[in-house]
């Protein structure tokens, strides 16, 4: 069946802009209804640099994530429908526009106070032909209380329990208004049992959707019994809810009221608050509105003060009994969301120590040091926050055997040894020899991986190799001191081996061995290595896994990962290095003279011998 | 704010200096006009404008109201057309500007502002004006432009361009339109180059009543200018140094300029509109909508002519702002020494805005001026809810008490005018 509310309790939306107040008192808002998550999805901030945004739910914190545009963020949560555009006057068009074309967007709902009226009007020609609700601007947003509230409706905590805006009610508000929103809300509880649906249109001169929008949508909606409409003198809006009227489109009881009755009284011209705000004809002087309304059946106060009274009487008519359900657990949760509540520094996401047993990505260490998890699995719950398949766990526990050690002459272990020898810690020793790890020793993973990723389907093989060529890099992982075609590194070997019988996907391995077969070919020690093919394999386990392109880059270029595994498995080399010294006792470590070239002259003198 | 209106002698010189960039090369706008006002250096003036001393002159007031000639507010004749020198344009203005003016319409004021252009003797005059309307730009277009155009509505070609549209589209829709009407193509290039003008400036109304074609010559006789000022971070700065005057007839008090200027420097609203000096009924109120609400009832009550003050605080206004706002109503208010007055101090359930902290501003106001409210005997009536409302009316509450002020102080429970019925009905039991 088709929902004639505006919002649900299921309503998820995508906020634009970080503005960290709005974000709060709408996820405090959820909290107090009782919702189980916080109703944003996501945040559009297209300049900024973290990855989530922090909000109190409840006491604890939670965490929003961010996206860099509004298709991302809508892609990235199909179960939004509203996007709520707080930008600012200068950018809320802009926006706008672009978030037409996101197909899973129902309303959006702007806030901005002072976009042109120009492009107001178009914004509000673009939704009829897009087919969609626009909210404002200059709106201070909407509600249906006990299900969701966007933007700022409602107000601050304290009003939202004074009005008891987390009632669902019977009644159906509209107002151009924000101000006054409260105001109303708060009569029609004291009188009827509160609003079931507002929405504040916002006071522009060309509002996105109008009165009767809103108003025929809760004609249509069983739950809503009557209609209270506050409009204001200025423009004509008020007009098509009357032709509706009389049209017998809206059936429903409406209380209207417009407000600007004033200014019939006043010598000169005076602006009201709002934009709108302003007869320049009769029919647009709030008297002239106000008798229109009436004549077309509306029920209209002889003046503001005698609205709640009108409210009272018909809502009775209505049958709309005086009940007021409050939302179980409601007033606790609003005592939580008025307390003080300390924000965290560090935010943790893999792991949690704080309840009776410890915790990787919410698996109990129990469950963890059981027989089916191998230490690739834990690797791949803390390092990718998922438990990997067994193929791609057993892959890192293979990596880890095979680079855990290559003998003591290789800078690592080598440095780890003179530590060891001259008289340092097992930290100490280790760490001078995880120094010497880098772009030049064990490095090559990440470059590998990311100089063959990155030409993959973009260039061939040969393309590649002369490219680099053409810019003096040497390709990472091409290249080994003493193995050749002929004389094959068994390490490379067993992996491809692997790689061929487990994994799902082999991409960037064939194109590396083409690499490789081109590259032998002018030498014959210029094969693939297994730095290389290391970093070649970690990228066909994650495209297996379906990670994106994005992601992966980012996995090798900013977070550095693949080389993790290296480090991991290297270090069992270097503490066996350093108690190979303790055990054997060397001495300290001195280097000879005789291995050292002097040539400690200044500058001038090999000049002049040239 | 929005529409905003603009001088006749401002848009005029606009459009002059835009023209070539707007309008095609075979048509021409030499236009010749200056503002006098009452700070203008009249020999710097006629330096500057040779062509003062050399023509024939029209002199109009530029103060943003139509229908001057009705008025007889358009000086072109002694004795026959065109016969208004430089010297007698000087002293029709000084004239003008020593006394009051009413017009037709009720406005009153004194004139300050006019515009002096040459007079220029031409045959037909036409008829062109561009509305931003509620769903499409519309274009009106009448071959008998003049004063008497509305009379004349019949003859008037109106033209609905929607918004997407190019700028090409809308020139062969104009043309296919005006050509069922004339054969002068020379409209057609000034109607479109207005058009796409009128759209790219963010005007919101643009009229040309009348305008005259000679030739390749346009003659910009009269027009009036609406723009959208919102627009000021677009076009801002092509727009220039832009004007906003005040609708003629609302000269501001000093209280009022103070108020602006305060309003001006500040990030909050604080507005203040003086209605009736003598007026028994003065309003505090806080919000946009709230302010309305409150002076609708007291008007709807049958008091319009008791209400001395249009005015509104939001925007969470500082204490200091607030009490700049109160101290100037009460000194209004209490300057006359007369008793029996009423203070609203009203306002919606706020939805951010700390009540207790702009009460504070309110009481410090208060606290002021003590003497002067307790001899008066004003009555205070209070309403107001939202954060920290409760701290708020207890704190104005006994500061009244305090000064020794009749004073009822209500919170969300009172309906939110219910506190301007309750002020009434006791005055008419007095």
């Amino acid at each position: 069946m088709e929902h004639t509310s505006l919002f649900t309790r299921k309503t998820q939306c995508i906020f634009w802009g970080l503005h960290t107040t709005a974000i709060q008192r709408m996820t405090d808002y959820d909290f107090m209804i009782g919702r189980e998550k916080p109703s944003i999805s996501g945040i559009v901030a297209p300049s900024r640099q973290e990855n989530f945004h922090k909000v109190f739910f409840g006491k604890k914190e939670m965490l929003i994530p961010l996206f860099g545009n509004v298709k991302q963020a809508f892609n990235s949560h199909p179960e939004c429908d509203t996007f709520l555009n707080f930008a600012s006057f200068r950018s809320a068009f802009d926006v706008t526009m672009h978030a037409f074309d996101i197909e899973a967007i129902k309303t959006i709902v702007i806030t901005a106070e002072g976009i042109p009226e120009r492009l107001a009007r178009r914004i509000r020609e673009t939704a009829k032909k897009k087919d969609k609700l626009i909210i404002g601007p200059s709106t201070v947003g909407a509600m249906n209380p006990g299900a969701f509230k966007v933007a700022n409706i409602g107000g601050a905590v304290e009003n939202i329990i004074e009005a008891k805006l987390f009632n669902t009610g019977s009644v159906g508000l509209v107002t151009r208004s924000g101000g006054l929103f409260n105001e109303l809300a708060n009569i029609i509880f004291r009188n009827s049992n509160g609003i079931y649906e507002g929405v504040a249109i916002g006071g522009d001169r060309f509002p996105g959707s109008e009165f009767l929008e809103h108003m025929l949508r809760f004609e249509k909606n069983p739950d809503i019994k009557m209609i209270v409409m506050l409009g204001e003198l200025g423009g004509s809006s008020e007009y098509a809810v009357i032709n509706a009227m009389k049209e017998g489109l809206i059936t429903k009881p409406v209380i209207a009221w417009c407000i600007g009755t004033v200014a019939k009284y006043m010598k000169s011209e005076v602006q009201f608050g709002h934009a709108g705000a302003k007869a320049d004809k009769e029919m647009e002087t709030a008297q002239a509105k106000n008798k229109a309304l009436s004549d077309a059946g509306a029920i209209v106060p002889v003046s503001y003060n005698d609205l709640p009274g009108l409210i009272a009487e018909t809502s009775k008519k209505c049958g709309i009994k005086k009940v007021v359900k409050q939302a179980s657990g409601f007033v606790k949760r609003s005592k939580i969301v008025s307390s003080r509540r300390t924000a965290t520094n560090f935010i943790c996401t893999i792991s949690d120590d704080t309840g009776a047993e410890p915790t990787y990505i919410g698996t109990p260490i129990s469950e963890v040091a059981g027989d089916d998890y191998s230490i690739g699995d834990v690797i791949s719950m803390l390092w990718f926050k998922r438990r990997f398949p067994h193929w791609a766990s057993e892959f890192f526990v293979l990596v880890l055997k095979i680079v855990a050690d290559h003998g003591p002459a290789v800078s690592g272990a080598h440095n780890t040894r003179i530590t060891a020898r001259a008289g340092k810690d097992l930290i100490s020793s280790l760490v001078s020899g995880l120094l010497t790890i880098g772009p030049r020793f064990g490095g090559a993973i990440d470059g590998a991986a990311k100089y063959f990723y990155g030409a993959l389907d973009h260039m061939t093989p040969l393309e590649f190799v002369t490219k680099m060529k053409e810019s003096g890099v040497n390709i990472p992982g091409i290249g080994h001191r003493i193995k050749s075609v002929r004389n094959p590194d068994k390490r490379v070997t067993i992996l491809k081996e692997y790689a061929d019988k487990h994994f799902p996907l082999n991409r960037l391995l064939p194109y590396a061995l083409e690499v490789e077969k081109i590259t032998t070919a002018k030498k014959d020690n210029l094969i693939l290595n297994v730095d290389g093919t290391v970093g070649i394999l970690l990228v066909d386990l994650l495209l297996s896994l379906g990670y994106s392109r994005k992601d992966i880059l980012e996995i090798i270029s900013s977070w550095g990962l693949f080389n993790g595994l290296f480090l991991l498995g290297r270090s069992i080399g270097f503490i066996g290095h350093y108690i190979d010294e303790k055990r054997l006792n060397m001495p300290m470590y001195r280097h000879p003279w005789s291995d050292i070239l002097y040539d400690a002259r200044p500058e001038e003198d090999k000049t002049q011998e040239k | 704010m929005a529409q905003r209106s603009i001088r006749e002698i401002d848009g005029k010189q606009m459009l002059s200096r835009l023209w070539n960039e707007f309008f095609p090369e075979d048509l021409k706008l030499e236009y010749r006009g200056v503002l006098i006002d009452e700070e203008s250096d009249l020999n710097k003036i006629e330096s500057e404008n040779k062509w003062l001393c050399e023509s024939n002159l029209v002199v109009k007031p530029d103060m943003l109201f139509g229908k001057r000639g009705k008025n007889g507010l358009v000086y072109y004749k002694n004795e026959n057309p065109g016969d208004v020198s430089w010297e007698d344009a000087k002293k029709w203005i000084k004239e003008k500007s020593s006394d009051t003016t009413t017009l037709h319409s009720g406005q009153s004021g004194t004139l300050s502002h006019f515009i002096v252009e040459p007079f220029n003797p031409h045959s037909d005059e036409y008829y062109l004006s561009i509305n931003l309307g509620d769903k499409y730009d519309e274009i009106f277009f009448s071959l008998q432009g003049g004063v008497d155009i509305e009379e004349n509505w019949d003859s008037v070609l109106t033209i609905k361009l929607d918004e997407s549209i190019s700028a090409e589209e809308a020139h062969e829709i104009i043309k296919n339109e005006l050509r069922k009407f004339t054969d002068t193509e020379k409209f057609d290039s000034f109607v479109c180059s207005a058009y796409v003008f009128f759209r790219n400036m963010h005007y919101t109304y643009l009229e040309f009543n009348p305008f005259v074609l000679e030739d390749d010559k346009i003659i910009l006789l009269d027009l009036v200018a609406k723009v959208d000022d919102t627009a000021h971070f677009l076009k801002g700065h092509i727009w220039g140094d832009l004007e906003f005057p005040a609708p003629f007839g609302r000269s501001l008090t000093k209280e009022e300029n103070y108020i602006k200027g305060i309003d001006a420097n500040s990030g909050s609203s604080l507005k203040l509109t003086i209605l009736n000096k003598e007026g028994k009924i003065w309003t505090l109120v806080a919000g946009g909508g709230a302010s309305v609400v409150y002076a609708d009832t007291i008007a709807d009550m049958g008091h319009s002519e008791e209400l001395a003050t249009y005015g509104e605080y939001s925007g969470n206004p500082s204490m200091e702002e607030t009490c700049e706002y109160a101290k100037t109503l009460f000194d209004l208010m209490t300057r006359d020494g007369k008793k029996g007055k009423i203070l609203i101090i009203g306002g919606a359930i706020a939805n951010f805005t700390d009540v207790a902290k702009t009460f504070k501003g309110i009481i410090c106001a208060m606290n002021e001026y003590s003497k002067k409210l307790k001899k008066c005997e004003v009555e205070v009536y209070v309403r107001r809810g939202g954060p920290n409302y409760k701290t708020g009316l207890k704190n104005l509450r006994s500061a009244g008490k305090r000064i020794g002020l009749k004073i009822s102080v209500h919170g969300p429970e009172t309906h939110m005018t219910d506190i301007v019925r309750m002020a009434l009905e006791k005055q008419e039991v007095r």
